[in-house]
């Protein structure tokens, strides 16, 4: 591709280029697939603002020739428990208390992994890194039974009990875990790739400044880093809000502890909910990643692009 | 609101704060210690604190499940007895999972191609478009979406009224009666309800392929491409001659990428039809062979199936890099 480059365009040939790169068909076709791509999820948000009678009698797009507005669908389905199942407010609250830790702890654990992988020089180094980056590709599915195992009964080998049965079956502390535990490959391999980038001067200069391995890590690598870690933060928030494995398995099946994902999989199967409360609780639980998402969208396609340009 | 939903958030709340303050009181003091400790201490010490929580989890938590979860395909439904290959054979020959088996080929096959290819058109239109930012913005954006809440949005599309004399409220049925046609239950006619469940996907993937895409052929160089204009070649094979080949690689890793996540989906079947009326994948069978009748054997098997699928698509994925760092 060497052959070809720097060829000088004169203005006018480049204004030309320009117009047929932004040709108004190209940008047409573009405007009507975003179109196309948004309306599923418009029509949901439409339809769950419409009184209950509207939704199940006409379709979502007769509201504007024939608008009605109504929040009690929201209301009823946040804030209206019946007597087997709590309203959808307490699993609103379960996905807030799942996701702030399952986000913090990996991030943290990953952060010092990928710091003692980049800096520190041992034998097995590479060798470590390489089993860690090659662990990314065990599907959950392959370790799912045996981890729940462990947290019901504990690990026993051989009638010698290696780690006893700590009772934490039915809260949020084996969905934590089994968070933190998926999201430490990719964690790890991301912010190491990072932090190898910090110039060796700087790390050799704080030695020499008599900062041991540990201030080193507060006050040079952990500053450096936030940018990466940010990235890693916003793809942790949204594979966690919205997973449903994880939250049905390690979640014991309890309702006390199920994430809105596990209640609104359910409510589809209930024969009883209808539209009206589908729509609601399904806008409930995407709003949160939306406005993550769009907030932060830079920050999610820059760790996006680090995580897809792997080698 | 109930005094009983406070009555099951309050221990929650506090189990939350309490966990978190745990947390980084523990990190804290970790910190105090190994800053204190002597150099020599700190030689070892540091491997502890900063590998240690990690690498344990992760033998415990992912290495030791994946070699149990190996053994358990071998063993029979409660894990007692050794079965040899029977659980392999009875994935490969049982009616019900070969069109399991069937209908994963054809996801993995469909949705990542659907997805590059829209994908890639996007990001092409899109590459020097003014205000093109919302319109990636608005493809994008069921990225953030959860596989159920896409589930529900997409059943809503679907959804059917057999009674003529009443109004459609699915989108799709609406339009198709528009059209003069009789009505259909969309998600109880195989082959087509697959395709219409793996439509949701790809709603999904698409904005993932197009802002990895996009990103590529902006670091094609201004000059490549004006001197394909200035050859006078058309948008068409400027595209096919200039940007494709270019992009070659990225466009591998993301059929990769998405192929591997389509393999790993149960959470848009279970929903949607609950793998019923053909259109269960591995994915799902597994989940119901683990979980609901509780059959570790099978389940096991399938998983394992799962992850070898998965190892040929990241060897080739591996090579190609190597090959293009060599050509480099």
């Amino acid at each position: 591709m060497t052959a070809v480059s720097s060829v000088g365009l004169s203005e006018p040939q480049k204004k030309k280029a320009k117009d047929i790169f932004s040709s108004p068909v190209a940008s047409a076709i573009a405007i009507v697939v975003a179109i196309l791509w948004t309306i599923p999820t418009f029509g949901l948000l439409v339809s769950s603002i419409r009184p209950e009678r509207d939704i199940n009698t006409s379709g979502w797009w007769t509201f504007f020739a024939n608008p009605s507005f109504s929040l009690e669908n929201y209301e009823r389905v946040l804030f209206v428990g019946s007597t087997i199942n709590p309203p959808l407010f307490q699993y609103f609250f379960n996905s807030l208390a799942v996701t702030i830790p399952a986000v913090i702890f990996p991030i943290t654990l990953a952060t010092f992994a990928a710091y003692a992988l980049a800096w520190f020089e041992f034998k097995g180094r590479d060798f470590l890194f390489f089993t860690i980056f090659a662990l990314q590709i065990i599907p959950l599915q392959l370790a799912l039974v045996p981890l729940l195992q462990l947290f019901a009964r504990g690990l026993v080998v051989g009638g010698v009990t290696i780690i006893p049965d700590l009772g934490i079956s039915g809260t949020y502390i084996p969905i934590w875990i089994a968070h933190t535990i998926f999201g430490l490959p990719l964690a790890i391999f991301l912010l190491h790739n990072f932090l190898r980038q910090i110039p060796r001067e700087l790390i050799e200069a704080g030695r020499v400044d008599g900062a041991n391995w540990f201030s080193l890590f507060t006050r040079i690598v952990l500053p450096l880093s936030i940018p990466a870690i940010a990235s890693f933060l916003i793809f942790q928030f949204l594979w966690v809000w919205n997973d449903l494995l994880v939250g049905l398995t390690f979640g014991a099946g309890s309702k006390e502890v199920a994430p809105m994902t596990v209640r609104l999989a359910e409510m589809v199967g209930t024969r009883g909910s209808g539209w009206e409360t589908l729509t609601a609780g399904a806008f409930v639980s995407i709003i949160v990643p939306l406005i993550v998402f769009f907030a932060l969208q830079r920050y999610f396609v820059r760790g996006l692009l680090a995580g897809s340009v792997k080698g | 609101m109930g005094s009983e939903v406070w009555a099951v958030i309050a221990p929650n709340l506090l189990l939350l704060v309490v966990s978190l303050l745990v947390f980084a009181a523990a990190i804290y003091a970790v910190f105090l210690i190994g800053a204190r400790a002597s150099i020599e201490r700190q030689e070892w010490l540091r491997y502890v604190v900063f590998l240690g929580p990690a690498g344990l989890l992760l033998l415990v938590g992912l290495i030791y499940p994946a070699i149990r979860t190996i053994i358990l395909s071998f063993m029979d439904k409660q894990g007692d007895d050794f079965v040899g290959f029977q659980n392999y054979i009875w994935a490969f020959t049982m009616p019900d999972i070969q069109i399991v088996l069937r209908n994963t080929i054809v996801w993995v096959i469909l949705t990542p191609i659907l997805s590059t290819i829209i994908g890639l058109a996007i990001a092409y239109m899109t590459d020097r478009m003014k205000r093109g930012a919302w319109v990636k913005s608005l493809i994008f954006m069921p990225m953030a979406i959860s596989f159920v809440g896409a589930s529900v949005i997409w059943r809503f599309m679907y959804s059917y009224e057999p009674d003529p004399n009443r109004p459609e409220i699915g989108l799709l049925s609406a339009i198709w009666r528009g059209l003069g046609l009789e009505g259909r239950n969309w998600l109880l006619e195989p082959p087509l309800n697959t395709v219409l469940l793996i439509i949701v996907l790809v709603w999904i993937q698409t904005g993932f392929a197009m802002v990895i895409l996009g990103a590529a052929m902006k670091n094609i160089p201004d000059d490549v491409v004006e001197a394909a204009m200035l050859d006078g070649a058309s948008n068409w094979r400027r595209f096919s001659r200039v940007t494709l080949p270019m992009i070659r690689s990225t466009v591998v890793v993301v059929l990769t990428t998405i192929t591997i996540a389509t393999l790993k989906v149960f959470d848009i079947v279970r929903t949607m039809t609950g793998g019923n009326f053909q259109t269960n994948v591995v994915a799902n069978e597994m989940y119901s062979q683990a979980f609901r009748q509780l059959n570790y054997g099978q389940g096991s098997a399938l998983a394992v199936i799962l992850f070898l699928a998965v190892v040929p698509i990241i060897w080739y994925n591996l090579r190609q890099l190597r090959i293009e760092r060599t050509e480099r």
